[in-house]
């Protein structure tokens, strides 16, 4: 049974009943949408952060680095694309994690491999495409989001770009910190609480306004509307989503939700997908961040093999999925 | 006792600059808080995620903002 469906009861029962609104209405439609999906949305997130808070208090950046600092191209890019999934990493650390990594030895196209794949195979959007897609698309948009860390890693790796990063970086090196103690069980609990409050307390109002557009979207706007524009006949909409993607980068959480309404009104799925990834794995900030240790010719690789992965993806799934 | 936050001048390290400055003023000691920026010399403590934090230059946290409770036992602990 679906855990939500109560969810949905009470929603049903404040549209229809509490405000009496007609089940065929546009604005009934609208609201039942509105109050049903805010909640959910809500409790996915506070539940999957606190778990992924959890989990990520096993890994750490530098732990991270110890085990990648003698891996090869293929194997190396595997390892790191899945570490970069678990590995607590914000992109405002991403420089110092890129010169710890290079320092000990990481290869470049590993380092990358990781780069990639930490923010494009990002929790909230996990969360959301599983709660508004089902595990089927959350699955496929995991699997491509590694997809594209590795062979992107492993792209750069064949290609020799270590003349590409800023030279002192080279010169740069890595003190050593001790161990820090680990923490304890009731820390780890405490810290994942407090996480979730901040998270949360960050996107919810991406989330009811995102949900909002998309509940008024879902009432008003008849279905198949969008087939004509952005479904898998055009050529052009994967491009598109992925240009609009990339500035759309903080607001995941306020995006989802209207794209799953998008999908509800005839956009193809693979357009979507590469939208989605767009907004989660190309982000502007993260290139001016990098702009320190790269230079500008690399910052381009890397954004121009990502954003190519990207639409390959998109390609791929609005040929395959009909 | 001198207190180093080692970070780029993120939100988080602005969070942890703040827990510290207020622990120190609860416990009344007498320390110095210093901002650390430049991305060689917070390497060279082997710290890799921002916001961290250094007591007289012993690395005790990285990565996260500690809770107000966990500042306070760090420097409780140098403070002796």
């Amino acid at each position: 049974m679906d855990p939500f469906y109560p969810l949905q009861l009470l929603a049903d029962w404040l549209t229809y009943t509490v405000f009496g609104l007609d089940k065929t209405s546009k604005l009934g439609l609208s609201l039942d949408f509105f109050l049903f999906d805010v909640p959910k949305v809500l409790i996915l997130l506070a539940v999957v952060i606190f778990f992924v808070a959890i989990i990520r208090s096993f890994f750490s950046p530098e732990k991270t680095r110890k085990f990648l600092s003698h891996s090869r191209l293929y194997g190396g890019n595997i390892a790191a694309a899945l570490l970069g999934v678990v590995t607590p990493f914000c992109s405002c650390s991403a420089v110092p994690l890129f010169i710890g990594f290079v320092e000990s030895g990481v290869p470049l196209g590993v380092t990358f491999s990781f780069l990639v794949a930490s923010p494009m195979i990002n929790e909230i959007a996990i969360i959301l495409l599983w709660g508004l897609f089902g595990w089927k698309i959350t699955a496929l948009y995991i699997v491509s989001g590694l997809v594209i860390a590795i062979t992107s890693g492993i792209i750069i790796g064949k290609l020799g770009l270590e003349s590409w990063v800023e030279e002192y970086v080279y010169q740069i090196r890595m003190g050593d910190g001790g161990e820090l103690a680990e923490q304890t069980w009731p820390e780890k609990l405490a810290y994942a609480r407090d996480y979730v409050g901040e998270i949360v307390g960050k996107v919810w109002p991406y989330v009811v306004v995102g949900i909002g557009l998309g509940a008024v979207m879902h009432g008003y706007i008849p279905a198949d509307f969008l087939a004509k524009y952005a479904g898998p006949g055009n050529p052009f909409a994967v491009p598109i989503a992925v240009l609009v993607g990339v500035p759309l980068y903080s607001n995941a959480a306020g995006v989802i939700p209207l794209v799953s309404v998008l999908v509800e009104k005839g956009m193809a799925m693979g357009t979507v997908l590469a939208f989605m990834m767009a907004v989660v794995g190309l982000s502007l900030p993260e290139a001016i961040i990098l702009r320190k240790v790269l230079k500008p010719k690399l910052i381009a690789v890397y954004f121009g093999i990502n954003a190519v992965g990207i639409m390959a993806i998109g390609y791929l799934f609005n040929a395959v999925l009909r | 006792m001198v207190i180093k936050v080692l970070g780029s001048g993120c939100m988080n390290c602005q969070k942890l600059e703040a827990l510290a400055k207020k622990a120190t003023e609860q416990l009344g000691l007498d320390a110095e808080i210093v901002k650390v920026t430049d991305y060689p010399e917070i390497m060279a403590y082997g710290v890799m995620s921002t916001p961290a934090l250094v007591i007289d230059e012993k690395l005790v946290v990285a990565g996260r903002v500690p809770s107000y409770d966990e500042v306070v036992t760090f420097i409780k602990r140098f403070a002796e």
